[in-house]
């Protein structure tokens, strides 16, 4: 039997249920029952969205007044009357020499994420132009058997977006293997579960940044001789260790918690121990399993950012240290930027793990 | 054999002292015992236990609420360790569970994330591993049609309904081929419309099989409709059995005859007035 995948299936399966519904709207297939919902579902999400909106824009505006006053107070104490209008005057006409540097308006964050495109379509224009211009030049050095010249310049804002996902894949990949293992030899066996058992104990709570020293520590003296960029592999390194915890955890429980009726099915059929793992206890611990690996994943979207930082790894979390160091005129508006590409881009990952975990697991998980 | 009751002393006698051909008997039970040990000192659930089954002879076992019967199905299972005694299939004492004893679980206890048809195969893999995986296919086949899931081969166990589910079990049980079939109150949780139908399949399957069972039930209608002689347990602790009686149905039977027949009443007064006592 195949069945046929649908919008209303997909858009279901991955929590985002709101689309059918718009789509019946549309197509004029809602019935009046289903309006209400679709007011619960649609409207009262895009009121809230304004509202919040609103809000934003207020307080925005509040805090820019009290700094702008704070700015001319002190002209007018210090410099005198001329110099406070002058201050007036200056921040009225929006040059951005005088303007006061607070919590930036939505229009502002809106405007900074545009520039942040254009600015991204720069660099491509710029990257794409050095390629041409050293496409003859590399080919020559790749046959004398010499490295290539590779671009150097600065990453635009996609670029670091890029780099952050892929720390995170491969710090997710690298808990992913540790964690899942390990999880199933000790919900095995009691004898590994009270060699590990102090272990976890200990590491689990410990904080990001440590477990950074901690990778810096031993990656540096691996890698004393190699004059190649180490702030990738500390920083997924750092990621994978900090996030593997909860699918450690949670494998380890799913795995010494199976169904006695299971088990019991598996001695009297007499399944070996190969069997018994991969027909049985695999299967039915897996929604435990994937509740471990979303936790994982999103944790190491949360830790990363914290983690670049400290690494000096060129992705979403320097861009937030290096903008706030900065201090330019447009500087807080891309940090709010980076904040919002940070939570869709988690929102996204934890829907696409959700979208994993039912395509593959007997237990179907409703979207939070 | 009288269907009048026997005392308790005559009964252990009798079956110890080997009312049947050795030849004759596929499940022995001598002198079991079981012990759980609690902070308060051992509890003894069961104790000088005696009981032997005939070969292709259909047992039901009857009693109250936690006199151990099931601890004495899981035991005979392999599941649960003896403490005392010993139990034997076909004059070879048991060493803890294999596929010579099916067993078909009160819960359904399928693997929800397979198929129908793969729950039956996971156990027909295992006993028959130098078979073609078409022949093992048949097999599977040939069972889960025989309790009328010829529509669900390929239906996720976890979207069955629980009647259905169960009847995958009983498939699952048969396919094995087990020399000794153990029910622990399989339709328990069943309304009584998919329990009737359920025995239906279950006894028509056996007829052809002829596998010697043992089925734990609370009903005693059942336990009549189906049942070669009915064991009745005393309540724990320390149960042991506390009558047997012979139903002399002619087999095949039907539950029409069954219950149109004289002696219906007086099997079912014999067993009520037990369980009363």
């Amino acid at each position: 039997m195949k069945q046929s995948i649908t919008l209303g299936k997909v858009s279901k399966f991955m929590g985002l249920g709101f689309l059918s519904t718009l789509k019946n709207l549309f197509t004029g297939k809602l019935s009046k029952e289903d309006f209400r919902a679709f007011l619960r579902k649609t409207i009262v999400p895009i009121a809230s969205i304004l509202l919040f909106l609103g809000i934003w824009h207020m307080g925005a505006k509040a805090l820019y007044n009290v700094e702008a006053d704070f700015k001319i107070n002190k002209a007018l104490e210090e410099r005198g009357q001329a110099a406070a209008d002058e201050e007036a005057a200056c921040i009225a006409s929006g040059d951005s020499t005088c303007q006061p540097n607070s919590l930036p308006s939505p229009a502002q964050v809106w405007g900074s994420f545009k520039s942040l495109l254009r600015d991204h379509g720069i660099i491509s224009a710029d990257k794409a132009a050095f390629k041409e211009k050293t496409a003859a030049l590399n080919a020559k050095r790749v046959a004398k058997g010499e490295e290539p010249i590779v671009y150097t310049g600065r990453p635009s804002f996609v670029d670091q977006i890029i780099r952050s996902l892929k720390t995170v894949f491969a710090g997710f990949l690298l808990a992913l293997f540790i964690a899942v293992p390990l999880g199933i030899f000790i919900g095995l066996s009691p004898t590994l579960k009270a060699a590990f058992n102090w272990f976890i104990q200990i590491f689990k709570p410990v904080s990001p940044v440590v477990w950074y020293l901690l990778v810096f520590m031993i990656v540096k003296t691996l890698l004393i001789d190699s004059s190649e960029d180490s702030s990738f592999t500390i920083s997924f390194i750092s990621v994978g260790l900090c996030s593997m915890w909860a699918t450690l955890v949670n494998t380890a429980m799913g795995v010494s918690s199976v169904d006695k009726d299971y088990i019991n099915v598996a001695k009297v059929l007499k399944l070996g121990t190969f069997q018994k793992i991969f027909k049985v206890i695999l299967p039915s611990s897996l929604p435990l399993i994937f509740t471990g690996l979303k936790i994982t994943l999103s944790v190491a979207w949360m830790v990363l950012i914290a983690i670049e930082l400290l690494a000096q790894s060129p992705g979403l979390g320097l861009f937030v240290w290096e903008e706030f160091q900065n201090g330019a005129n447009d500087s807080n508006a891309k940090i709010i930027v980076a904040m919002f590409v940070i939570g869709i881009i988690g929102f996204l990952l934890d829907r696409l793990m959700l979208f994993i975990q039912n395509s593959v697991s007997f237990v179907k998980t409703d979207a939070i | 054999m009288s269907t009048t009751v026997i005392d308790n002393k005559k009964i252990d006698q009798a079956t110890h002292n080997g009312l049947f051909a050795p030849s004759d008997v596929m499940l022995d039970l001598k002198k079991l015992k079981k012990v759980y040990p609690t902070p308060k000192g051992d509890y003894v659930v069961l104790e000088d236990l005696n009981l032997q089954i005939k070969k292709e002879e259909f047992v039901t076992i009857i009693g109250h609420s936690g006199c151990g019967k099931t601890t004495m199905l899981s035991m005979i299972a392999g599941l649960n360790p003896i403490s005392g005694g010993n139990i034997s299939v076909l004059g070879k004492h048991i060493k803890g569970p294999g596929p010579d004893r099916g067993v078909i679980f009160q819960a359904p206890s399928l693997m929800p994330w397979m198929t129908s048809l793969q729950n039956v195969l996971l156990g027909v893999n295992q006993v028959f591993p130098h078979a073609t995986k078409a022949q093992r296919n048949d097999i599977a086949k040939y069972y889960l049609q025989k309790v009328g899931l010829e529509d669900a081969f390929n239906k996720k166990a976890s979207d069955l309904s629980q009647g259905m589910q169960q009847r995958v079990g009983i498939a699952r049980a048969f396919a094995i081929k087990p020399k000794v079939l153990l029910l622990d109150e399989p339709f328990g949780m069943l309304d009584s419309l998919t329990r009737g139908e359920l025995q239906d399949i279950l006894i028509e399957i056996w007829n052809k099989e002829k596998i010697t069972a043992v089925m734990i039930t609370h009903d005693v209608d059942e336990a009549i409709f189906l049942a070669d002689r009915v064991v009745m347990m005393t309540s724990g602790p320390k149960a042991k059995i506390g009558d047997v009686l012979s139903i002399d149905f002619e087999r095949p039977r039907t539950r029409k005859s069954v219950l149109e027949h004289d002696d219906y009443y007086k099997y079912r007064k014999h067993l009520i007035d037990f369980l009363e006592h």
